[in-house]
C-alpha cells in the first residue's frame, strides 16, 4: 500500500445524524467501513433543537429502529423527558417525542460507533472525490491523505460551503464556531453533480438559572414507561419539565423596530429557508395579525443550564436578540448565552438520485440527510440507514434496497425527494403519507424488521419477539371472530352502559369491539364467563392492536385493496436508460422530466412532476408492448 | 446517455413546443352536412407547406412567410392537373399559437360535402393523414395546451350532436366545469387544512378544531357536489340525447310517428301489426334538446318467438328511457291492455298521443274519452266539464299527465307533441347553460364519489369520530375531484397550512 493511502469498502463522509446510522449500517452489514468527519469531538449532535420525534418525525425514528438503526435506541439512552403525542387523537397519527440530554446523545453515539466492528472513525476535512469512468474511486483529505472506497456516502449536513450569517455579519462557517467544508463544492460539481443553495436557522439559548419558571407555563413528560426503541423495556427515569411562554405585543414591538436589521430584509441570506420554521421575524411579517406566538423554552441537558428558546428562531443582530428575549414574559432577566444565527449551505437536488439514495451521475456515490435538501434529525438519519445499506450492498454487488410509499415514511420520504424534489428544506408530516392508517409507529416493528434481517440488521432474536407478537395478534384476531356476545340482559345492560345500541341478537366479539364506544376490556365484560378466561389473556401490546384494527377495519381494508390495485405499476420496472425521447406521444415535459429522473417504476414515473395520467398510459402501454417490462425486486409487505 | 446530455439546451430554447417529428394529420372539421362553410383542418409540422401545395391564394406573394393568425383569400387547386376546387379563405396558425400548439392551417371552403371532400383527398394526396377522431384534441393535451378536463370536453364537442350540447361543450372547454371544480376542490382542502394542522402540528399554536362549524361548512361543499350532480343528467341527455321511447300496441303507428319526428323514412312502416321487431335508434333536434328517439316493437303476447323477443326488447327500452311516449290509435279504439301500459308509468316522463286523428271526426271529443278512460282526467274537474268537448290545451289532467292528437300521416298536431316533448324533457331539469355541467361520464363518476366521501366526512365529524378518520375521508373528496383536473394533493395542502396557520417551533 502506497504511503497515505487506505481502503474500504465504504466511506461515509460526515458524523451527524445520517453519517452515524449510514456508517452504523454499512460496517454490521460486514463491509469494511470508514467515518471521515471534521471533528471527533463533534458527532451526532443537535445544533438546532434538543428532541428527538415529534408527529410525522416520531413515525420515522420508529422505522429506523425498526430497521435495525440507532436513532431510537439513542434516544432513549439519552432522553430526559418523553411524552406521546396526539394522544387525543386517534392511533395512527400518534408519536413519541423525546427531550434529549444533546451531550448524553452525542457521548451514547460516539461509543456505539467506537465499539462497531469493521467501523473506523476518521478526523479530516474531505477535500475532494476521485471519479473515473463515472464511479467513485476514492476520497481525497485537505491533509493529502487518500481513502480508496468501493462506495461512498456524502453526510455532509450544513458544511458545503457553509455560512453562518448573525445580522449584517456573516462568515464561512458549517455551524456556529465550525470550520465549513469549502472545497468538496468544486469537486462535486466537476463530476457533473448539480448544487443548489438552502438556508436553516436556529434560535438563541438562555441561561436556566435566569429565567423565571413561575410565569411560564410546565410542561411534564408522559408518567407512563415509554421507549423509541422495540427491543428495550420501558424504564421510567426522572424528567426535567419544559416551560411555555408566549411573545406579546411589547416583543413585537421591539422585532418590528428592527426589522430594517433582519437578513429577511437586508437579503444577505439568498438561500431559500422552510416555511414551516419561521424565525420570529418572518412570523411578523406573515402573521402581522397575530398577537402572540408561543416560546417553547426546552432544556438543552441535565449537565448544561442552557435552554432553547423554541419559536424565537433569528438571525437578528446579538443585541436585537437580547431584546427580543428580555421582552417575552418570564424571560425578562434572562441571559442570552448563544445568539441565534441562519446558516446556508450547498444541498444536492435530490431529483438527482435514484431511490436507493445513489447518485445518477457518479456510481457508487450515496447522500443522505440535509445535503439531500432535508431538515430534521430524523429524516437525516433515515436517509442515512437507507443510504449506508445501499452503500453496503453496492460494495457487495448486491442489488439495491428501498422501500415503497405503502410500506414506510421512510419510503415515502425518499419517493417524494427523488421524485418531486424539494423547493424547501423538507420536512416529514404524517399529512404527506397517503398510507397514513396504516403507518404507525405502533406497527413499525411488524413492517419491517423482517427486512432489517434480511440485511442483516436485525437479529433473530429480535425478529423473535415480533412474529411473536404477529402470532399473539393473529390467535385473538380469530379468536375474537369465533367468540359470540349472546344477546342477553346482562350484555345489553352493559351495551346500554357504554351507550351503544343493545343486541337483538347474537353477535361476535369482534363485530362489538369495532364500535366507537366499546373497548377491549368491556368486551371481556361482555363475553361469557366460558371464554372470558381466554379473551383477557391477551398481552397489552395484542390488545392495543386488536383495538386499532377495529377501529380502522373498514379503512385499512380500502387502503389495502388500493395498495394491492397500485402494486401493478409500483412493480413495473422501467429500464434504467430508456429512452423517453424516442417514445411518440409523450409530451416534452414529460419527456424532459423523466429523462432527468429516470424514474425505477411506473409508479414512480406517474409521481413525477409534470407528467400526466396519458403520459403514464403511454408508456404503461409501451412498456407492454415492447416486453421491455421486469418485476423490479421489491420487498413484501409484512402485513399482508 | 444521449438524452439526457441534450435535456439543457433543450429547456432553454422551447420549453413547450413538441420535439418529437409527428406527422400531419387533416380532417374536416365541421360536421358533415351542417351549415354552408366547412373547415379542413391540418396539424402538424407540414401543416404550412402541405396547403401551399393546394391553395392559390389571389395575391401572388409566395406562401410560407404568413404571420400566424394570417388569413387569405384564394382558391383550392389540383396541382396535378390545375383544376380548381373551389374558393375559399386560409387560416394560418403557427405554433405554439394554435390550438395543437403545432403549426395550424385552415383551410374555409363553401363548397358543400362534396367541395370538402375532394379537398381532404388532395390534401392526404399530398402526404397529410387522415386524423383519428379527437387526434387534434389529443395534440393539444400532449402539448399541454389544455388540460384533461379540458380535453375531455372536447371529445364530448366532437361527439356534440346538437347546438345545446355544443354550447355546453364550449362552456366547459372555458374552463367553467375546470374552475367549479378546482373552487369546490379549493374549498374541501381548506377545511382538510383544518383538520391536518391539529393534527401535524398539535404540539404547537394551532386553534381548536371547532367541529360545529366545520361540519356546517363541509354540507355546504356537499350540496354544492349535489348541484353539480344534478347537472349530469342534463350532461347526459345534451351529449348522448333524451332517452324517449315510442310504446304502444301493434300497428297503432309508433313507427310512423318516429319517421314523421324525423321527417324522413326511417323505419319499416306497414299495415301488418307487429312489422317492427327490433327497436330502432334515431337522434333528433327538438327545441334545442336532442331526442334518441326508440321506436320498440308492438306490446301484446305474442306467439310468434321474434316477435315476443323484441317485446321483451321494448319493456327494456321503456325502463331506460327518460320519456316515453304513448302511442294509441284514436280510430281503432282503446282497451284495458292500453290502461294496464299507462298505469305503470310516471305522469312526469310520459306523453299520451292519439294517433291516426286523421281518420276520425272529431279527434278532439276522442282524445278527451281517451283521458277519461285511461282515468287521466282530473277528478275535482271531471263532474263539470264531463261531456263536454275538450279544446287543445283545456283538457284538464290529472297532476302531470299530457296528451294530443296527432296524425303522423298528415303531421297534424305533430307541432304540439314537439312542444309537450320539449316541455316534458326539460322539466326539473333545468336545461340552463350558462352554468358548467357535467356532460361526461368520468366527470359524474368522480364528482359522486367525492360527494359520497363528503358526506361520510359529514357523519364523521357528526358522531366525532376522530380527526384521521374525517381526514380520510376528505383525501378521498380531494382526491377523487382532482382525478378530473389533474391535480395532486400533498402541495396543495400544505401550502394552505402555512398560509392559514403560523407554525414554527
Amino acid at each position: 500500500m502506497p504511503r497515505g493511502e487506505w481502503t474500504y469498502d465504504v466511506v461515509v463522509v460526515g458524523g451527524g445524524h445520517a453519517g452515524c446510522e449510514a456508517a452504523l449500517a454499512a460496517a454490521r452489514m460486514g463491509c469494511r467501513t470508514a467515518m471521515v468527519t471534521l471533528h471527533l469531538d463533534n458527532i451526532a449532535l443537535m445544533p438546532c433543537n434538543p428532541a428527538i420525534g415529534g408527529v410525522g418525525k416520531g413515525q420515522l425514528t420508529r422505522e429506523i429502529d425498526a430497521l435495525g438503526g440507532e436513532q431510537g435506541r439513542n434516544a432513549d439512552r439519552a432522553f430526559i423527558q418523553l411524552k406521546m403525542l396526539n394522544t387525543s387523537k386517534g392511533p395512527a397519527v400518534r408519536a413519541l417525542r423525546a427531550q434529549a440530554d444533546k451531550r448524553l446523545y452525542e457521548d451514547w453515539m460516539k461509543v456505539v460507533l467506537s465499539r462497531t466492528p469493521n467501523l473506523d472513525l476518521l478526523q479530516g476535512e474531505v477535500a475532494s472525490l476521485d471519479v473515473s469512468r463515472e464511479t467513485i474511486r476514492s476520497v481525497r483529505l485537505a491533509d493529502g491523505r487518500c481513502v480508496r472506497c468501493r462506495a461512498a456516502v456524502l453526510a455532509t449536513g450544513t458544511f458545503l460551503r457553509g455560512k453562518v450569517v448573525v445580522g449584517d455579519r456573516s462568515y464561512p462557517a458549517g455551524r456556529v464556531g465550525e470550520l465549513p467544508a469549502r472545497r468538496l463544492s468544486a469537486s462535486l460539481l466537476a463530476a457533473g453533480i448539480e448544487l443548489d443553495r438552502f438556508q436553516s436557522a436556529t434560535p438563541p439559548r438562555v441561561d436556566g438559572a435566569t429565567i423565571d419558571a413561575d410565569r411560564m407555563v410546565v410542561q411534564q413528560g408522559d408518567s407512563q414507561p415509554l421507549s423509541f426503541s422495540h427491543w428495550r423495556v420501558p424504564a421510567l427515569r426522572r424528567q426535567v419539565p419544559c416551560y411555555l411562554t408566549h411573545t406579546t405585543p411589547v416583543t413585537h414591538e421591539v422585532v418590528s423596530a428592527h426589522l430594517h436589521l433582519s437578513p429577511l430584509k437586508s437579503g444577505s441570506v439568498s438561500g431559500k429557508g422552510p416555511r414551516y420554521c419561521p424565525s420570529i421575524d418572518r412570523k411578523l411579517i406573515n402573521f402581522p395579525e397575530k398577537e402572540r406566538h408561543p416560546v417553547f423554552v426546552e432544556p438543552e441537558g441535565v449537565t448544561t443550564r442552557e435552554m432553547y428558546l423554541q419559536g424565537l428562531t433569528t438571525s437578528l443582530p446579538v443585541f436585537v436578540q437580547e431584546k427580543i428575549i428580555h421582552a417575552t414574559p418570564g424571560l425578562e432577566k434572562a441571559r442570552l448565552i448563544r445568539p441565534g444565527y441562519a446558516v446556508e449551505y450547498d444541498y444536492l437536488p435530490p431529483q438527482q438520485l435514484t431511490l436507493g439514495l445513489e447518485s445518477k451521475t457518479v456510481k457508487g456515490l450515496f447522500s443522505a440527510g440535509q445535503v439531500n435538501g432535508t431538515s430534521g434529525y430524523e429524516e437525516a438519519a433515515a436517509q442515512g440507514l437507507v443510504a449506508g445499506i445501499n452503500a453496503a450492498l453496492y460494495a457487495q454487488d448486491e442489488p439495491p434496497f428501498f422501500l415503497r410509499r405503502d410500506q414506510a415514511y421512510i419510503g415515502v420520504l425518499i419517493d417524494d425527494l427523488v421524485t418531486k424534489g424539494v423547493d424547501e428544506p423538507y420536512r416529514m408530516f404524517t399529512s404527506r403519507a397517503e398510507y397514513r392508517l396504516l403507518l404507525r409507529h405502533d406497527n413499525a416493528a411488524e413492517r419491517l424488521s423482517h427486512l432489517g434481517h434480511k440485511l442483516g440488521l436485525i437479529s433473530a432474536e429480535q425478529l423473535v419477539i415480533v412474529e411473536k407478537k404477529q402470532q399473539g395478534l393473529a390467535e385473538f384476531t380469530d379468536l375474537l371472530d369465533t367468540v359470540q356476545v349472546r344477546a342477553c340482559e346482562d350484555s345489553n345492560r352493559v351495551l346500554e352502559e357504554l351507550g351503544t345500541m343493545p343486541l337483538e341478537e347474537s353477535q361476535s366479539a369482534a363485530k362489538l369491539l369495532r364500535r366507537p364506544q366499546v373497548t377491549y376490556e368491556d368486551v371481556i365484560r361482555l363475553v361469557g364467563s366460558s371464554d372470558r378466561e381466554r379473551i383477557s389473556q391477551a398481552p397489552p401490546e395484542v390488545v392495543e392492536q386488536l383495538e386499532i384494527q377495529a377501529r380502522y377495519e373498514g379503512y385499512i381494508r380500502r387502503q389495502m385493496s388500493e395498495i394491492r390495485h397500485q402494486r401493478a405499476t409500483e412493480t413495473l420496472g422501467i429500464p434504467a436508460d430508456f429512452d423517453y425521447w424516442s417514445l411518440q406521444g409523450l409530451t416534452y415535459e414529460a419527456k424532459d422530466k423523466m429523462s432527468r429522473i429516470r424514474p425505477a417504476t411506473l409508479g414512480q414515473a406517474s409521481r413525477v412532476p409534470g407528467v400526466s395520467p396519458a403520459d403514464v398510459s403511454v408508456l404503461l402501454i409501451h412498456l407492454h408492448r415492447s416486453q421491455l417490462q421486469r418485476s423490479v425486486e421489491m420487498p413484501e409487505m409484512s402485513f399482508e | 446517455m444521449d438524452a439526457k446530455q441534450m435535456t439543457p439546451s433543450l429547456v432553454a430554447s422551447e420549453p413547450v413546443s413538441p420535439s418529437w417529428p409527428e406527422d400531419t394529420i387533416v380532417a374536416i372539421s365541421t360536421a358533415i352536412g351542417a351549415g354552408a362553410i366547412g373547415i379542413v383542418r391540418l396539424s402538424g409540422p407540414d401543416a404550412i407547406p402541405l396547403a401551399g401545395a393546394v391553395f392559390r391564394p389571389q395575391r401572388s406573394a409566395p406562401l410560407g412567410a404568413e404571420e400566424t393568425y394570417s388569413l387569405l383569400y384564394g382558391h383550392v387547386v389540383d396541382p396535378d392537373t390545375s383544376e380548381m376546387i373551389d374558393e375559399g379563405l386560409m387560416a394560418v396558425m403557427r405554433k405554439p399559437r394554435s390550438y395543437t400548439r403545432e403549426d395550424v392551417v385552415e383551410l374555409h371552403c363553401h363548397g358543400g360535402v362534396a367541395a370538402q371532400r375532394a379537398v381532404l383527398r388532395l390534401l392526404i394526396r399530398s402526404g397529410a393523414r387522415s386524423a383519428e377522431p379527437g387526434e387534434f384534441t389529443r395534440r393539444a393535451f400532449h402539448n399541454g395546451r389544455i388540460d384533461l378536463a379540458q380535453a375531455e370536453s372536447v371529445a364530448a364537442i366532437v361527439a356534440a350532436r346538437s347546438t345545446a350540447a355544443l354550447r355546453a361543450s364550449v362552456r366547459q372547454l372555458n374552463g367553467g366545469l375546470s374552475e367549479r371544480l378546482q373552487a369546490t376542490r379549493r374549498c374541501l382542502i381548506g377545511l382538510l387544512a383544518q383538520i391536518e394542522a391539529t393534527v401535524d402540528f398539535s404540539d404547537e399554536d394551532v386553534e381548536e378544531l371547532d367541529w360545529e362549524s366545520l361540519g356546517g361548512q363541509l354540507s355546504s361543499v356537499e350540496s354544492d357536489l349535489g348541484r353539480l350532480l344534478d347537472t349530469a343528467f342534463v350532461g347526459r341527455a345534451l351529449s348522448q340525447g333524451v332517452r324517449t321511447a315510442i310504446v304502444g300496441k301493434p300497428n297503432v303507428g309508433k313507427s310512423s310517428l318516429l319517421n314523421a319526428l324525423l321527417m324522413r323514412e326511417r323505419a319499416i312502416v306497414s299495415d301488418i301489426p307487429g312489422t317492427t321487431r327490433d327497436t330502432v335508434e334515431e337522434l333528433v333536434e327538438i327545441g334545442g334538446i336532442p331526442i334518441q328517439l326508440v321506436d320498440t316493437a308492438g306490446l301484446r303476447s305474442s306467439g310468434d318467438h321474434v316477435e315476443r323477443l323484441g317485446v321483451s326488447r321494448s319493456v327494456e327500452a321503456m325502463e331506460q328511457a327518460d320519456l316515453i311516449l304513448v302511442v294509441v290509435d284514436l280510430a281503432a279504439g282503446w282497451d284495458e291492455a292500453d290502461r294496464r301500459l299507462l298505469s305503470g308509468l310516471d305522469p312526469r316522463r310520459s306523453i299520451v298521443i292519439g294517433n291516426k286523428a286523421d281518420l276520425v271526426e272529431d279527434a278532439q271529443a276522442l282524445l278527451c274519452d281517451l283521458a277519461e278512460c285511461l282515468g287521466l282526467l282530473s277528478r275535482e274537474r271531471l263532474n263539470d266539464e264531463h261531456g263536454k268537448a275538450c279544446g287543445k290545451t283545456g283538457l284538464s289532467l290529472e297532476a302531470g299527465w299530457r296528451i294530443v292528437a296527432v296524425s303522423a300521416l298528415t303531421g297534424h298536431g305533430l307541432e304540439d307533441l314537439r312542444l309537450l316533448i320539449q316541455e316534458t324533457a326539460a322539466e326539473g331539469h333545468e336545461f340552463c347553460l350558462d352554468e358548467p355541467i357535467l356532460a361526461n361520464e368520468r366527470h359524474r363518476a368522480l364528482v359522486q364519489e367525492s360527494f359520497e366521501w363528503t358526506g361520510s366526512a359529514i357523519a364523521g365529524v357528526a358522531r366525532r369520530a376522530g380527526e384521521e378518520l374525517v381526514c380520510e375521508d376528505l383525501r378521498s373528496a380531494v382526491g377523487a375531484l382532482g382525478r378530473i383536473t389533474g391535480e395532486e394533493l400533498t402541495p396543495d395542502l400544505l401550502d394552505e397550512i402555512f398560509s392559514r396557520f403560523c407554525l414554527g417551533k
